[in-house]
């Protein structure tokens, strides 16, 4: 009896498992195949550590509460996290809706969604290597900023650059179902892009923000896909319960708006082209 | 009740109107006007399993409007589809599993993998195990003759081998109902015909249901002896390829070589005379005089040799969609 009912769980187990590691391989073999734009990608994200040396400079001629040796830290975990919640697929689902690519995906009982993700999360395995080469050679020429997180710290970060990944992922997708009402979905992500800069921390860390703007930033999610992460890997004070809780509200918050938009959406699709 | 059944669907799109110009740019930059064009209108019709169906129309008729529809990609403005029991735009997990769309000018794999690459995803997709993966794989490679190509990037290869395995990755999952927009768009002789094999093989094998559009006459006079008509977003016709011909086409050409030449006066009195060159004479007769024509001809003219053709189905259909015919 027992076997019985738990004979279509184990194989509904081992088919979203299968699909799972059919989906990241070859989504990791598709990133490797252009490896010189990934690297080019990777230095394309190092806006963090020309801010880092703006900031150093300010620091070592003012009083911002945070040491020199800080902002290189935390530059360095902005680097990181950064690299690890890259996300485009506002331009990709673009390109799919407007060229009707969309449709081979919709005939499959598949949710489109899950290639999308299955190719952003595999290609954060093939930036893995090209970030930590210019982490170490970072330490290489600065070494009096080497840091050593504890584990926890480490598992932590790890969580939450996950959901920070998550997060900006379901947000972004979330902005490109409006493709299927106006084709240039992405002028929207462009504009949001300016929040994103400024209230994630990835300009300034959110210590130099006064304290009110901060109160009000904290409740966005703006913080979490950058900042929050960053400051757990450097030993930064968070409030480690609020900021979880917060970042799931917003992924719930967008991935509901997300579904409520596929479906309206999916009835406005005309499969231009195709 | 058929594998697919169509009743009064209709189709009706927005479309933004854009004056030439400045001022019609300003126009549609702040006051966008938008009107509705009808791409399909109350077309109905049934597809019995196993059937391989030809779809015709000039271009905009609203063939591969129609096809989205049946396939589930999108919403019909009204009418009923039911496919294999389903309505597609539900696109159910057991529909999806039973059909297939495969478009001749878009293309599903993986550009810059090989076709095996894409073809794991397909599998996984849909659920298909391992042992069936292999199975299937390897009687559609040895059906479409594409062994040693699918470890290629799929940019590497021809035109020809590229269509064949998107039918391949379209096929993998073994559907049992076929939606084909030109899949021979664009191929040399030999391609096409080798698609067409394949398309009968497949059909012949597992009783597939096709319903397949194209411009090529060649793979619908193949491959289909019942053709559906779509003009304007209306069908026009519905029937044998050869009631097509009677329907739209309904004379025959008549040549006679005789045994000494005769006088145009002298033939007329047989038939509608196209020509007269020296010792051959055309008529032109409808069909129902065809009988009767011959057996006088061969009665009271010395006839050495004598021919019938049927005008050839581009140029009828060509006709039909040229003067709008309209059931």
């Amino acid at each position: 009896m027992l076997t019985r009912k738990t004979q279509p769980i184990r194989s509904a187990v081992r088919s979203i498992w299968r699909r799972t590691q059919t989906l990241l391989l070859v989504y990791y073999a598709y990133m490797l195949e252009y490896r010189a734009e990934l690297l080019l990608w990777v230095l394309s994200g190092t806006l963090p550590l020309i801010l880092m040396g703006v900031w150093v400079k300010a620091s070592q001629q003012g009083e911002f509460g945070l040491s020199p040796q800080d902002f290189v830290r935390y530059f360095l975990a902005v680097f990181l996290v950064r690299q690890f919640s890259v996300v485009w697929v506002i331009w990709e689902f673009e390109r799919e809706i407007v060229e009707g690519k969309l449709s081979f995906r919709l005939l499959q009982p598949l949710d489109p969604g899950w290639h999308h993700l299955a190719s952003h999360f595999a290609e954060r395995f093939a930036r893995l290597p090209f970030a930590i080469l210019l982490v170490g050679f970072f330490f290489f020429l600065y070494p009096q900023a080497f840091w050593l997180p504890t584990i926890p710290q480490l598992l932590l970060t790890l969580v939450a650059t996950f959901l920070a990944f998550i997060l900006r992922f379901i947000m972004q997708y979330t902005f490109a179902m409006l493709a299927f009402w106006i084709e240039r979905a992405s002028a929207i992500e462009q504009f949001w892009f300016l929040f994103y800069l400024f209230l994630s921390g990835l300009i300034a860390p959110l210590e130099m923000f006064p304290p009110l703007v901060r109160q009000v930033v904290e409740w966005t999610p703006f913080p979490y896909m950058i900042h929050f992460p960053a400051s757990l890997l450097v030993g930064l004070p968070v409030n480690l319960g609020q900021s979880f809780a917060i970042m799931l509200g917003w992924i719930a918050i967008f991935f509901g708006l997300n579904r409520w938009l596929w479906r309206r959406g999916l009835k406005q699709y005309s499969g231009m082209g195709a | 009740m058929g594998i697919i059944n169509v009743n009064q669907l209709t189709k009706i799109y927005p479309v933004a109107v854009k004056e030439p110009g400045l001022k019609g740019t300003l126009n549609h930059f702040f006051r966008r006007t938008y009107r509705s064009v009808t791409a399909v209108r109350e077309v109905s019709f049934q597809i019995e399993p196993g059937e391989v169906v030809g779809f015709l129309g000039p271009n905009g008729a609203g063939k591969t409007t129609t096809l989205k529809m049946l396939t589930g990609l999108i919403h019909p403005s009204g009418g009923h589809i039911d496919v294999a029991g389903y309505t597609p735009f539900r696109r159910e997990r057991d529909f999806l599993q039973k059909i297939t769309l495969v478009m001749g000018q878009k293309q599903q794999l993986i550009w810059d993998l090989p076709t095996l690459d894409s073809l794991r995803i397909n599998a996984a997709v849909y659920g298909i195990s391992e042992r069936d993966y292999r199975q299937q794989v390897g009687e559609l490679i040895e059906m479409l003759s594409l062994q040693d190509k699918l470890n290629q990037p799929v940019r590497k290869l021809s035109l020809g081998e590229r269509m064949k395995a998107e039918l391949l990755a379209a096929l993998i999952h073994r559907p049992s109902v076929l939606f084909l927009d030109e899949p021979t768009l664009g191929l040399d002789v030999n391609a096409q015909v080798s698609v067409r094999e394949f398309l009968q093989e497949y059909n012949r094998r597992y009783q597939a249901t096709v319903l397949l559009t194209s411009h090529y006459m060649a793979d619908i006079t193949t491959l289909c002896e019942r053709v559906l008509m779509i003009h304007q977003g209306q069908l026009i016709y519905d029937g044998s390829l050869n009631g097509l011909l009677d329907r739209f086409a309904p004379c025959r050409e008549i040549t006679v070589e005789l045994g000494e030449a005769r006088s145009p006066a002298e033939l007329q009195i047989y038939g509608e005379l196209a020509s007269v060159d020296g010792r051959v004479a055309h008529f032109i007769v409808r069909q129902e005089a065809l009988t009767r024509t011959i057996a006088r001809l061969l009665a009271e003219l010395d006839v050495v040799d004598m021919t019938v053709t049927e005008p050839p189905i581009e140029e009828v259909i060509g006709q039909v969609f040229q003067a709008g015919w309209v059931s």
